[in-house]
């Protein structure tokens, strides 16, 4: 079986020789074009005169586009048409594209952009909460609410009541390759677009809209993109749309990728907020009620923000049972990038919520915060965590429910914690931290532990679905196509295990092959973490259909059972007949059998009403812990990750290796969101960190000194495929026990609750420990 | 404007272009030699993703002009394989699953394989250091470092 197996990333010879293609590597014929888009100056106001011609005159020009060229849809949102292409006249943000220009080399259209002369009747712009709020400046009517319980009357009535706001800044996806598209006009109005996307049918679909044609007449292949990590689940369409426009206009072939700055000006990024609690809890520790009110930044077009924010409220409560909760959620409509879709989705935002509470509760209640954390566990499903027995949920198990009445049915946190602080000797060093702190005045450290639940689904129901399409060709060898796309995740090597299990075969047998929406239709984003649960499920039924004809005419051949037909190291067996794999593939395909089968999954069980803030959104539960130690300089509030300690449930792993490299690098990435990750926009709504010189990303110097990752032994309760879980987001969020470490070292540096903001940068740190020297 | 000639080595081949006085030595080999494993991932000699080697010495070919090539040795991840002979550290990237998306890898086996020449003995601070001007977003490093370190291990035990 290839399954659970630890191989190596399905193109990593090819990466290693430099050879592997990434669109802008595509050889392209000769005549190509280059796009560069125009961006706007200011933050708000109506365009009231563009003077173009100089741009037109440029050394290399072909064309010049604005929104009047644009012969049919100039739009490019994913959610509700309120994105256009090329500004319609309103100007929204700074970096908003506003025309484009086609020229015969990609710097002679981002020279020629800069000629042009634009004129603006510039308004007032909205750039943060406060000027939101008083605008009312929002997307839905008001603030969505989800609510268990009564919050209030039981904060009213706890011995110890905690609160407090912080800011939780967004983030820049930093994918090391930006954007890019490449469309190829073909016969009769067809177009082929190469796009480093996450989502090839949403690409499909905004082209085709954009070009007047159906979807059919548009064919969209993404072999690989060079990091996603959410940042091209919509951010790609703009590119795209623009290549097939211009490649429709001129019959050429047309290319697009965004220089470094123009991709961190125009595109969203993570959504910041700011968040405000106010918590009961025992005198024992336990929380009694949380109320949390959320302030999302959502920038000027809704483009995911919805589902975005929801998936913060839906982690609200992280791994603790709230016996009350109430959270309030605005998606406030601000003028800058629009703030999109990031590896996890809102979750670490509303997880980061939750931490922050019972961080400041133990603070305060004089309890260890892990202690503190272990008495507010939901429970552990009745009869362990032992996959493939009937579950029996006890009237106790029925009240272990989520603040939006989902069951928590597999929860896993408890022997992980305790594994976990085993196995970093949390108790001992926590000591030596302390022992440490007593003794140096200067460098402080600080040790801290967090643990994740994320939940598992879109949460748009109908998009847990998947399609797959599987070629066995008379020698045996296998073509592999499904809806996933391969950022780096390693998606492709482990959907090819299944197929190599499904058959029997060594993986070498199987073409991993390029999404293509000529293969599999109506593809849902690779997103949600979902990308080998729906995927690996819509392989291994189309495996498997193929594998039962080949079976069934095997069987008739020789008079046997079909249930005795045996797929294995490469052959098949039938009685005491055996056949390789490409005999029994030529003895089918000389039997008239079909040889090719589509494959298609949808997840089971889930059903969920977003406005009522009730149901059943996710098929399961991922669950990670993790302890991380730091050093802190209290002159400076420069600082060090010492140690990463971290236990991470990928369920029954499809493939170690790359699960344990999605948790070391999900760590690195969320650690980096927290601590030294800062966006910062001046007074005019400018992105002042629009490069890595000024956008601290986690660089090799940063990684931990100690840093011990290891997979939980366990198994999926629910029956997903070969039981395993998925691992892309969940890990990001161990990441939050990094700024809980440095809020430990702060804590030592005087009696009061440090309440870092985040990112706590050096500077954030450095705040923090003169508050609490000043007895703030 | 007038284009230049330019006459350079690039992996142990003679090559010739021309191009514009402006332009970088990441696009000439790019655009005009098809060598597209150096990437522009930021385009300001910030992430890496463009090291090449200059005369031996590590750069970052969005800095560099094409036509500073002129009369140099330019070395790039398609010239570490000897063949179809992979360099111990290509190896090495793909036994410890160093990479993710990949596209860092061509920049980061450019660096490790300067250091490594020029120190076969890196303590894994060096290591951590040396790597710093190479940005990568998806492993978080970890198996870069250990895969290194490893290398280097193996590469003076086999002398």
């Amino acid at each position: 079986m290839s399954v659970a197996k630890p191989l190596p990333h399905d193109a990593a010879p090819l990466h290693v020789a430099g050879t592997a293609r990434y669109v802008d590597d595509i050889p392209t014929p000769r005549d190509t074009l280059h796009l560069a888009f125009g961006l706007s100056t200011i933050a708000k106001g109506r365009i009231t005169a563009m003077d173009l011609d100089a741009v037109r005159q440029a050394p290399g020009v072909v064309l010049v586009m604005t929104a009047d060229d644009l012969p049919f849809a100039n739009d490019v949102s994913p959610s509700i048409h309120d994105e256009p292409l090329l500004s319609d006249g309103t100007v929204n943000y700074v970096g908003q594209p506003i025309f484009a220009v086609v020229a015969t080399s990609h710097l002679a259209a981002r020279k020629a952009v800069r000629r042009a002369r634009i004129d603006y009747a510039e308004e007032p712009a909205i750039l943060t909460i406060e000027q939101a709020l008083a605008a009312n400046s929002r997307f839905e009517d008001g603030p969505r609410i989800y609510e268990k319980g009564d919050a209030e009357a039981a904060i009213a009535g706890a011995a110890h009541v905690i609160e407090g706001t912080f800011e939780l800044g967004g983030q820049e996806h930093f994918y090391l390759e930006g954007q890019a598209a490449l469309a190829l006009p073909g016969e009769g109005g067809d177009m082929l677009v190469h796009s480093s996307t996450q989502h090839p049918t949403e690409i499909q679909h905004k082209v085709a809209e954009a070009l007047g044609v159906p979807m059919h007449a548009v064919r969209v292949e993404t072999r690989r993109m060079g990091g996603g990590f959410g940042g091209k689940e919509s951010q790609g369409n703009a590119l795209a749309v623009a290549c097939a426009v211009a490649a429709r206009a001129t019959g050429r072939a047309c290319k697009m990728r965004y220089d470094r700055d123009d991709d961190m000006v125009i595109t969203g990024k993570r959504h910041a907020f700011r968040i405000a609690y106010r918590a009961g809890f025992d005198t024992e520790g336990r929380i009694l009620g949380v109320s949390f009110l959320h302030h999302a930044i959502c920038g000027w077009a809704q483009d995911l923000s919805l589902p975005v924010a929801d998936r913060a409220m839906l982690h609200a409560d992280n791994a603790y049972l709230l016996p009350n909760a109430r959270i309030e959620s605005h998606r406030l409509k601000t003028n800058t990038q629009s703030a999109t879709a990031y590896r996890g989705f809102g979750g670490p935002q509303g997880m980061v919520g939750i931490e922050r509470v019972m961080d400041h509760a133990a603070h305060v209640l004089g309890i260890d915060p892990v202690e503190l954390r272990q008495r507010n566990y939901y429970a552990a499903p009745a009869g362990g965590s032992a996959p493939h027995t009937p579950r029996s949920i006890s009237s106790e198990m029925k009240e272990n429910t989520t603040p939006y009445g989902q069951v928590v049915e597999d929860f896993e946190l408890h022997g992980m914690t305790e594994a976990l602080l085993a196995s970093s000797d949390y108790a001992t060093r926590k000591a030596a931290v302390a022992a440490w702190n007593a003794a140096n005045p200067i460098v402080k450290r600080g040790i801290a532990f967090s643990p994740v639940k994320f939940g598992i689904s879109f949460t748009l129901t109908h998009l847990n679905q998947a399609g797959a399409l599987v070629h066995v060709y008379q020698d045996g060898s296998v073509h592999l196509n499904h809806g996933g796309t391969e950022m780096g995740q390693g998606l492709f090597q482990k959907v090819a295990q299944v197929a190599a299990s499904r058959f029997g075969i060594p993986l070498e047998m199987v073409k991993i092959t390029a999404t293509d929406t000529a293969k599999v239709p109506n593809t849902s984003a690779t997103a949600a973490s979902s990308g080998s649960d729906l995927n690996g499920m819509a392989v291994k039924a189309a495996c498997d259909t193929i594998r039962d004809r080949m079976a069934a005419s095997l069987a008739e051949r020789h008079q046997a059972e079909v249930a005795s037909v045996r797929f294995g190291n490469g052959q098949v067996e039938v009685g005491e007949a055996r056949y390789s794999f490409a005999e029994a593939a030529a003895l089918a395909y000389q039997g008239r059998i079909s040889l090719s089968a589509t494959g298609f999954y949808k997840t089971p069980k889930i059903e969920w009403d977003r406005i009522q803030g009730r149901g059943r959104p996710f098929y399961y539960f991922a669950y990670g812990a993790s302890v991380t130690e730091v050093a802190v300089d209290t002159l400076t509030g420069e600082y060090r990750i010492l140690r990463a300690d971290i236990l991470h449930d990928a369920g029954a792993s499809l493939n170690p290796d790359l699960d344990i490299g999605q948790v070391e690098g999900g760590y690195v990435q969320g650690a980096g969101w927290l601590t030294t990750e800062e966006l910062v926009w001046d007074d005019h709504g400018r992105l002042r960190t629009h490069a890595p010189s000024t956008y601290k990303i986690p660089a090799c110097s940063d990684r931990p000194e100690v840093f011990n990752v290891a997979l939980w032994d366990g198994q999926n309760r629910e029956d997903t495929i070969y039981r395993s879980k998925a691992v892309g987001e969940p890990p990001f969020m161990l990441g939050i026990s990094a700024w809980l470490a440095l809020s430990d070292a702060v804590a030592s540096c005087g009696d009061a609750y440090p309440a870092l903001n985040a990112p706590a940068t050096a500077e954030e740190v450095w705040k923090g420990i003169r508050r609490l020297g000043d007895g703030i | 404007m007038s284009k230049i000639h330019v006459s350079t080595t690039v992996n142990g081949d003679a090559v010739e272009y021309l191009c514009d006085p402006r332009e970088t030595l990441l696009d000439c080999l790019r655009d005009k030699l098809s060598l597209t494993g150096a990437k522009e991932g930021c385009g300001t000699g910030d992430c890496g993703a463009c090291s090449v080697t200059l005369d031996g010495r590590l750069v970052c070919s969005c800095l560099v002009l094409g036509v500073e090539a002129e009369g140099k040795e330019i070395g790039t991840v398609e010239g570490i394989a000897e063949g179809d002979v992979l360099h111990p550290l290509q190896q090495k990237f793909i036994d410890y699953a160093a990479l993710q998306c990949g596209i860092c890898t061509p920049g980061i086996l450019v660096a490790a394989k300067a250091l490594l020449e020029q120190n076969p003995d890196p303590t894994e601070e060096e290591v951590r250091f040396w790597l710093a001007g190479n940005l990568c977003r998806c492993t978080g490093y970890d198996k870069i470092i250990r895969a290194v370190m490893d290398t280097a291990k193996d590469m003076r035990e086999a002398v």
